[in-house]
């Protein structure tokens, strides 16, 4: 029925021409016009991001012209490059190894680093990329339930503290069962590190940016007490360097692409996908979910409805705390396999996972995607991979930075542009 | 026989709060006894005065000051733990940790960048704008400080330059946090990141990967000559830097404005109750405006003495977590001048101390750096009775 009359109306109905009355076209015309208005906000889902990113992009791009006078897009095309995204232009031999077996199946691109320097740059930007979206992740639960978690960085350090301690102990343990424990207190203990803000909110109210932020260079300065010079849980057989024991190899995550040794792609990768599962499941399917994301929209209303907000506020961090720990564990496990007192004031994924989380909205694909973003941002500018002869590495690190700290300032803007939307929506 | 009941109502709570200081200070010296120049090498006197002060800081939480109940308690024990630890150490070795002269210039040093960006927070949070992006806004001052000292070939230009880069960062945290009443504590963490990013990059591009030169001119020392000759006194005060004195008048003058002049009515106004600062015709955005730029020049300020006063050298993110703890302190002080001064010295000595401490143990004394960051958490916890933020800090006011 409605069909064939929208089909008659497309046909028949006059286009207004200037002497129709507006009056009588005013409801259709403003159905109409919510309809679009409705589609676009959708659409602002994904546009509002892009619109960020690209943003920030020209902002970065500007300061490279400014600065150095080199040509912007000569340099972004370098950390393309350098963070391996040429390898799908890269076609050529044709077996992958299957994880966990001997198998291999076809595959069209040339996979090998031996003749692939663009694959081995893909598998860094991929690890990269697991870490930030567990981290990202870690923000994501957090800002659900309403409450800001800066404490990835602490932690995630408190996951990787673990997972080390762990796995560098316990050596004649079965490699299966060395990996699922580490992995597992390494996760719990990121959940009782942000568990501490949790309860804190949870029972005094005290702001969780405080608290995380104290926790952060807490787990930053004991972190640098456990594996420095003295410490309880330096090197063994090194005295003279602050550094922790060697992760035995038995507790390794396995390498299914790429050289185990010239820092492959572990299983973690996998991992990380399921946990954006988890994390989508946790929240739009279960009880929990339900709760945490009553307490986020607004906790009187979840208190008057009888949901428990202290309890949802304790437990949302210490679920976002264990992404943070499992990215710790994965990292360790898969590729660090020991932990320096510079790895743990100099890393910076914790924070990363902030801009990914905003950058990512806060839903499960936003933040893989934000991740890989980064992720090859930060691959692409390490010194490793970016061609020194085209940017200097030294400085497009910090472009990196730099964009990231536009893209969390833009975020805000994006704010501003949904606030005037929904104004106009209100005084119409 | 008659009971003398103490006329508990009588004992207003700022008499509470001498009596606790009184505390404080028993435990204080209980440690100090044991320490040189006296350096008892018997810790039972400092067990009695710990005591003493421990039994004097419970009444006081009992009589429902606690905060500063817990003070004592905490000072009579840390006191009594340190005589007894520094009773058991030898006596050469703690004659050259502890040299009191050398200790408390030091803290001043460690405490005065942390002192300006402290207070800088405390403008903005009193007007109601969260700043968590004062260790950005620090690493700003402390890069464009030695930048502008280094090409106009003067420190007082350096110091300006610096104070106005970390005030135009705090303009556009500004401008997002009210104007575009965006979440405070997001663009406060974008400040951070753009610092570091922007820093960094023109670090690099400008030096290189060499560093700074060592012939940058430095924010003068002040000599005052005529301290010279009193024993104790004259080894901390005779020769400070010029930013240390700026510091120790900075804390009185804040207090002045903000709790005895009209403009510090209004920017708490402000952050207590908005609505009420607008009908009253306060110019809320104004305020806010104003406060928050204060507080971006006042952390550069600290952040320019760091690179041009400090250690005459800039290396990439070398605030390193200060503008964190300047947060702290002004958590730990409850939002108030003396108080977050008083935090500052605090996190200031214990930095001095940790600089010592190697000569025991190189692992304690980096375990040492955590303890202003725990002592905030437990400041926030509520143990030792709650730290109360202004009313609306980090409500953006939209005008009606």
């Amino acid at each position: 029925m409605p069909r064939p009359r929208a089909g008659r109306r497309m046909t028949t109905t006059p286009a207004p021409g200037p002497g129709v009355d507006p009056s009588g076209l005013g409801p259709e015309k403003r159905a109409s016009f919510i309809e679009r208005y409705g589609i676009s906000q959708r659409a602002e889902g994904l546009a509002a991001p892009l619109i960020t990113t690209v943003l920030a992009f020209l902002v970065g791009g500007l300061v490279v012209l400014v600065t150095t006078g080199k040509n912007p897009l000569t340099t972004y095309r370098a950390i393309f490059e350098g963070a391996g995204f040429s390898w799908f232009f890269d076609l050529g031999s044709n077996r992958v190894g299957l994880p966990f077996s001997d198998a291999t199946i076809w595959f069209p691109w040339n996979v090998s680093d031996a003749e692939s320097v663009a694959a081995a740059n893909l598998q860094q930007t991929l690890i990269v990329t697991t870490t930030l979206i567990l981290t990202g992740l870690t923000v994501a639960f957090a800002f659900r339930c309403g409450m800001f978690n800066i404490g990835g960085q602490g932690q995630y350090l408190a996951g990787s503290i673990w997972a080390v301690w762990i796995g560098s102990s316990f050596s004649g343990l079965n490699p299966f069962l060395h990996i699922v424990l580490a992995i597992a207190v390494a996760t719990l203990g990121g959940a009782v590190w942000a568990g501490i803000a949790g309860f804190l909110k949870a029972t005094v109210g005290a702001h969780e940016v405080i608290t995380t932020i104290m926790l952060n260079w807490v787990a930053i300065w004991v972190g640098s007490f456990l594996f420095g010079l003295g410490g309880p849980l330096q090197n063994d057989l090194q005295s003279s360097v602050p550094i922790s024991n060697d992760v035995v190899e038995n507790a390794f995550l396995p390498v299914f692409w790429g050289d185990a040794l010239l820092q492959g792609l572990h299983v973690g990768l996998f991992l990380a996908l399921a946990a954006l599962v988890v994390y989508w499941g946790v929240l739009n399917r279960t009880t929990l979910g339900y709760g945490v994301r009553a307490v986020g929209f607004n906790p009187e209303a979840a208190r008057y409805g009888g949901i428990g907000v202290a309890r949802n506020y304790f437990l949302a961090m210490a679920i976002s705390g264990a992404f943070a720990g499992l990215a710790g564990a994965i990292d360790v496990l898969g590729w660090q396999h020991r932990l320096s007192t510079s790895d743990i004031q100099t890393s910076q994924l914790g924070f990363i996972g902030i801009a990914v989380a905003l950058l990512g909205r806060n839903t499960a694909v936003g933040v893989a995607l934000a991740a890989l973003l980064f992720g090859s941002l930060v691959t692409g500018t390490s010194t490793r991979n970016l061609d020194p002869e085209i940017f200097q590495p030294e400085l497009a690190s910090n472009l990196t930075l730099l964009i990231q700290g536009l893209v969390v300032l833009f975020v805000g803007a994006d704010i501003l542009v949904l606030w005037l939307l929904r104004r106009a929506r209100g005084r119409r | 026989m008659t009971t003398v009941a103490l006329p508990a109502a009588a004992i207003t709570p700022r008499g509470l709060r001498r009596i606790a200081w009184v505390g404080i200070g028993i435990g204080l010296i209980a440690a100090w006894i044991a320490l040189p120049p006296i350096a008892a090498r018997t810790w039972v006197p400092s067990l009695l005065l710990g005591l003493f002060a421990v039994a004097i800081g419970a009444w006081i939480v009992v009589q429902g000051e606690r905060r500063f109940g817990w003070f004592a308690i905490v000072a009579g024990v840390f006191g009594f733990g340190l005589a007894l630890l520094a009773t058991f150490s030898g006596l050469g070795k703690l004659e050259s940790v502890v040299v009191w002269s050398a200790l408390f210039a030091a803290m001043l040093r460690f405490a005065t960048p942390l002192a300006f960006a402290s207070l800088g927070g405390l403008f903005s949070e009193r007007a109601g704008v969260v700043n968590i992006g004062l260790e950005g806004m620090m690493l700003m001052g402390a890069f464009f400080g030695i930048l502008g000292a280094d090409k106009t070939n003067s420190w007082w230009l350096g110091l300006l330059i610096g104070v106005a880069a970390g005030g135009s960062a705090a303009l556009v945290h500004a401008f997002f946090a009210i104007h575009l009443q965006a979440d405070q504590i997001v663009g406060g963490t974008a400040i951070n990141f753009l610092a570091v990013g922007l820093t960094g990059y023109l670090f690099i591009d400008v030096y290189g990967t060499e560093g700074t030169p060592t012939d940058i001119p430095s924010i003068p020392d002040v000599r005052l000559g005529f301290v010279d000759g009193i024993p104790f006194f004259g080894a901390i005060f005779d020769q400070l830097n010029l930013m240390i004195w700026i510091a120790i008048v900075l804390v009185p003058l804040t207090w002045l404005v903000i709790f005895r002049t009209p403009i510090g009515l209004r920017i708490r106004a402000c952050g207590e109750h908005p609505r009420a600062a607008d009908t009253v015709g306060i110019d809320v955005y104004a305020i806010r405006y104003g406060a928050v730029v204060l507080s971006g020049m006042l952390a550069a300020a600290g952040g320019a003495y760091l690179s041009i006063g400090f250690v005459n050298s800039f290396n990439e993110n070398m605030t390193a977590g200060r503008g964190f703890i300047a947060l702290a302190a002004l958590i730990f002080g409850n939002w108030r001048p003396f108080g977050a001064a008083a935090a500052c010295l605090l996190f200031g000595f214990s930095s001095a101390l940790a600089q010592r401490l190697p000569e025991y143990s190189q692992s304690a004394s980096v375990l040492f750096q955590a303890l202003p960051y725990v002592l905030t958490l437990i400041a926030v916890a509520g143990v030792i009775g709650r730290s109360i933020p202004p009313a609306s800090v980090g409500r953006p006011y939209r005008k009606q």
